[in-house]
């Protein structure tokens, strides 16, 4: 067995220990227990129950627990229609981002080897800069007096503007525009890892190099394919800030409706409730996701 | 040389102007004197000259700057520890647990995590202000720092800190001469990554400021809800100016200290 | 060799910037050959190698198999497979679907590749763990998956890069056995690129010797240990005693010669009269003997040290102008030894002394 643990080490698994369990776990469980309110005129705005102040005498208000968020979610169909229009905008933008990064990053993973830490610090680098101002910047592109636009009717393509700006299409432009780092550096370390004698190896073998990319590299950067895909989608379903300033009003995403029911309904509980579901709904992919690094950490 | 070289330049070529095209125009636009943003109106430094006048926009800046720096540095701290946790301790118990709530806030939706923090502060009733902020950002920064630092000491040779105790060191002085500097440039691209992600946030810090601590993304945010200004070009192009140099400093520090090795 | 070879290269030349690789070779290697390249690390063999599997091209010169030129046939349209150094194993896939690779890219229909595979597992002695991962086999294994996936398409030419560097010295003399067993049976050409001049002699019929990217000698195993080109491939393969001199007399095909030491020694190699010549002497054709009186020897020394390695007894004796020789003996023979520093006699017979065609 260990010996016992000094000081010094205690504390430093300690202070990380606390701080995920202060600022991280007892904040989701209040989140339950707010969802699990009553929305009130009052500052906070709902109903506190089941206070832990109470001790044992909590355990008898158990009764008390209303569902009534979770029943407001049910009934309206318009949450139902954000979960799914979320579902689904997150999911088609992580396949666009996908077919969008995977040359990028094979082409990067191909170059010669002193070029690719330049190529692997370009690909990273727009991640650095604020994520609102490279969202902002496809406002001026994609609207109807937009560059975008200017650009196809002085080119002749097109005759009329086209509308993509507040539309569910400039939203999928947004999330692969913003996520795609994120797609392109696991893409890139599964396939550059890859020793390059396989490929010679299917060659020799008869395969043409068509075939052995889809035969040997495609299926060998299936870890960092998943990797990729889950870093996009997760962080894609509960996103705020692209369907806000790039989406139409009829954009119905997940993580804007929250955000309207917290800061312009003032519905705490409902907020809560919105956002108990939504979490409910990622912890497959998000277990999932962790499994894989975990893995790759491991390995 | 071969056709698949050529498709891989394309591949090169379109992938890079999409991630850059539209930030190149950003900055362009930023020298517009027009004040329609679409619409060339000749080179000027107005935008900039009116940034300079905005002094709200300059007091958010300097509250963004201050929040990032102090809680990139909680984040530094506690996420080094953790990593040190997670490469070192074996297998201490809840491990598992532990674990996964560091790689957990890498991708869960911000506003899943601003608002859980917002219902803490408030059941703490905790007032919201420049602290709040700091300790959400911390949160978040420390699992990036986490998982950068553990990166790189999964790597780390283990028998350079066997050979230290070897030679009569604690394993507490082991580790802070021997592992600690060899992880240092993780630590500090850690710090980089957490004083970013803080410097960037809109959502959280929506959730968790206050009155008078408004932080400069919630300050363009609300500008740019009321309509695009070439003011939000020019500072735009002054953050990312500013990261530029961070990067680029960074890379030749990193070339050089490689051509010293070699 | 018969009329038409297998492989022809000609004039072959490859630079890596400023480095040549491969200098202007030229080789030939005949249907059913097992031909070894051998030569120490970075002397290009392995980028021959490569130029011949098409993973490179020459920068000049011309291959050919089967008369046909290779220039512009890409790596997998030749009639070569390859077992690489590092095996190359696909780990995404079965050991099973790793050997029928080859066959699924040729076309073949899937009942009679599952056939042929289970005849290469067959042959291999892999049987049963066709449906094994390569990361959970043994290092022997592994080896024996990558023949099996390199011979699978019945390659006229099999080339071996280093086959049998990653495995230990018991496993390797039991499997460069089994190689040779599998090569006559399969009739294929082998050509096998390897560092150990050992592995080389046993298993190939004729050893090419490479150094600084040319074929300095290509023959037989016999033809070059005992008639070796140059100095190099004497001390490259085995062990050999340099000695310098200047022949004085031709008599009945004997020459004898003036060493710098002052020492005469014969030769029974054609020489001229005045020519100055470098004889190779093997350590195991090296006489010793112990000087009883204080009578004066030809090749006179002193006894270094000795050492007894269960077949054969080695010793260093240093002569008396400084000169290092080595010596060997079976063990056997070499039942009493003497003592170190003890005075010696060298000699050896004038057959022993191999005049290097410098």
């Amino acid at each position: 067995m260990k010996a016992r643990r000094s000081l010094a080490e205690r504390l430093v698994l300690g202070a990380p220990w606390a701080w995920l369990i202060v600022f991280f776990l007892i904040p989701f469980l209040i989140v339950v227990k707010i969802s699990l309110s009553e929305a009130a005129l009052a500052q906070p705005p709902y109903k506190p129950v089941f206070d832990l102040g109470d001790g044992w005498e909590a355990l008898s208000k158990l009764g008390e627990l209303s569902l009534s968020a979770y029943a407001g979610l049910a009934d309206d169909w318009l949450y139902a229609q954000a979960y799914l229009s979320s579902l689904r905008l997150a999911f088609v933008s992580t396949l666009c981002t996908l077919a969008l990064a995977y040359p990028l990053a094979y082409a990067m993973a191909r170059a010669p080897l002193r070029l690719r830490p330049i190529l692997v610090t370009l690909a990273v680098a727009p991640f650095w800069t604020s994520f609102l101002i490279r969202v902002y910047a496809w406002i001026t592109i994609l609207r109807d007096e937009g560059l975008l636009n200017h650009a196809l009717l002085w080119l002749g393509l097109i005759a009329e503007p086209l509308h993509i700006f507040a539309s569910d299409a400039a939203v999928v432009i947004g999330i692969v525009y913003s996520y795609l780092p994120f797609m392109v550096l696991p893409l890139y370390n599964a396939i550059a890892r890859q020793p390059p004698e396989l490929l010679e190896a299917a060659a020799d073998l008869g395969a043409s190099p068509t075939a052995a990319f889809w035969r040997v590299t495609v299926p060998l950067s299936m870890p960092g394919v998943l990797a990729g895909c889950l870093l996009v989608f997760i962080p894609a379903i509960g996103e705020f800030v692209i369907p806000d300033l790039l989406g139409g009003s009829d954009t119905l995403m997940i993580g804007r409706t929250l955000w309207v029911e917290f800061f312009d309904n003032r519905d705490w509980p409902a907020a809560s409730a919105v956002a108990v579901v939504l979490l409910a709904l990622l912890l497959g992919p998000m277990a999932l996701y962790e499994r894989s690094q975990m893995a790759e950490a491991g390995s | 040389m071969s056709k698949g070289s050529h498709t891989r330049t394309l591949a090169l070529l379109f992938g890079f102007s999409f991630l850059y095209a539209p930030i190149a125009l950003l900055v362009i636009y930023s020298f517009n004197a027009s004040r329609l943003v679409t619409v060339w109106g000749g080179f000027s430094t107005r935008w900039y000259v009116s940034l300079l006048e905005n002094d709200q926009l300059i007091a958010s800046a300097w509250m963004s700057l201050r929040v990032a720096f102090m809680s990139a540095l909680l984040a530094t701290v506690v996420g080094t520890c953790a990593a040190i946790a997670l490469t070192r301790f074996g297998r201490f118990r809840g491990r598992l647990v532990f674990s996964s709530m560091i790689y957990a806030p890498l991708v869960m939706p911000e506003v899943i995590t601003g608002l859980s923090l917002l219902l803490l502060f408030v059941a703490l009733d905790i007032p919201r202000g420049f602290w709040t902020v700091v300790v959400a950002h911390a949160t978040l920064g420390m699992c990036f720092v986490a998982v950068v630092v553990h990166a790189r000491l999964v790597t780390l040779d283990r028998s350079l800190e066997e050979a230290a105790m070897d030679l009569g060191a604690t394993p507490g002085r082991a580790l802070m001469s021997v592992t600690l500097p060899l992880a240092a440039p993780s630590i500090l691209a850690g710090y980089g990554l957490a004083f970013i992600l803080s410097i960037d946030d809109l959502v959280i810090a929506s959730f968790t400021s206050g009155p008078g601590s408004t932080t400069l993304p919630m300050r363009i945010y609300s500008q740019v809800r009321l309509g695009v200004t070439p003011e939000i070009n020019a500072i735009s192009t002054l953050l990312i100016a500013g990261v530029a140099l961070v990067l680029v400093l960074g890379l030749a520090l990193g070339l050089t200290e490689r051509r010293q090795r070699a | 060799m018969s009329a038409a070879p297998l492989i022809a290269l000609e004039n072959v030349t490859k630079r890596y910037g400023a480095v040549t690789a491969v200098d202007d070779v030229s080789l030939e290697i005949g249907a059913g050959e097992f031909f070894a390249l051998l030569g120490p690390s970075g002397c290009g063999k392995t980028s021959l190698m490569r130029l011949i599997a098409g993973f490179e091209t020459p920068d000049a010169g011309r291959i050919l198999i089967d008369g046909q030129d290779m220039a512009h046939m890409p790596p997998h349209a030749r009639p070569v497979n390859m077992m690489f150094q590092s095996y190359a194993l696909f780990p995404h896939m079965s050991v099973a679907r790793n050997i029928g690779f080859g066959l699924v890219q040729a076309g073949m229909p899937r009942a009679m590749i599952e056939a042929r595979v289970q005849e290469l597992l067959r042959l291999v002695q892999l049987e049963g763990l066709g449906a094994r991962r390569p990361d959970q086999l043994s290092g022997g294994q592994k080896q024996r998956v990558a023949l099996a996936r390199a011979l699978a398409r019945k390659p006229r030419l099999v080339l071996l890069d280093e086959p049998l560097g990653a495995l230990d010295r018991k496993l390797r003399e039991e499997t460069q056995f089994e190689l040779m067993r599998l090569q006559r049976e399969l009739g294929a050409a082998f050509m096998l690129v390897t560092h150990d001049q050992d592995e080389a002699m046993v298993m190939a019929q004729r050893i090419g010797v490479m150094q600084a990217g040319r074929i300095v000698q290509a023959g037989t195993a016999r033809d070059i240990y005992e008639r070796p080109a140059s100095r190099f491939v004497a001390g490259f393969i085995g062990e050999a005693n340099i000695f310098e001199g200047v022949v004085e007399r031709v008599e009945a095909g004997l020459c004898s010669v003036r060493l710098k030491s002052g020492a005469l020694v014969e030769t029974s190699c054609p020489c001229a009269s005045g020519q100055s010549v470098t004889i190779a002497v093997r350590p195991e054709r090296m006489l010793l003997e112990l000087m009883h009186d204080d009578g004066a020897a030809n090749l006179a020394g002193v006894l270094l040290d000795s050492a007894y390695r269960g077949d054969r007894q080695t010793a260093q004796v240093r002569l008396d102008d400084g000169a290092i020789v080595r010596v060997a003996r079976s063990g056997f023979e070499a039942a009493s030894s003497p003592e170190r520093g003890a005075k010696v006699s060298l000699s050896f017979a004038p057959q022993a002394a191999w005049v290097l065609p410098e």
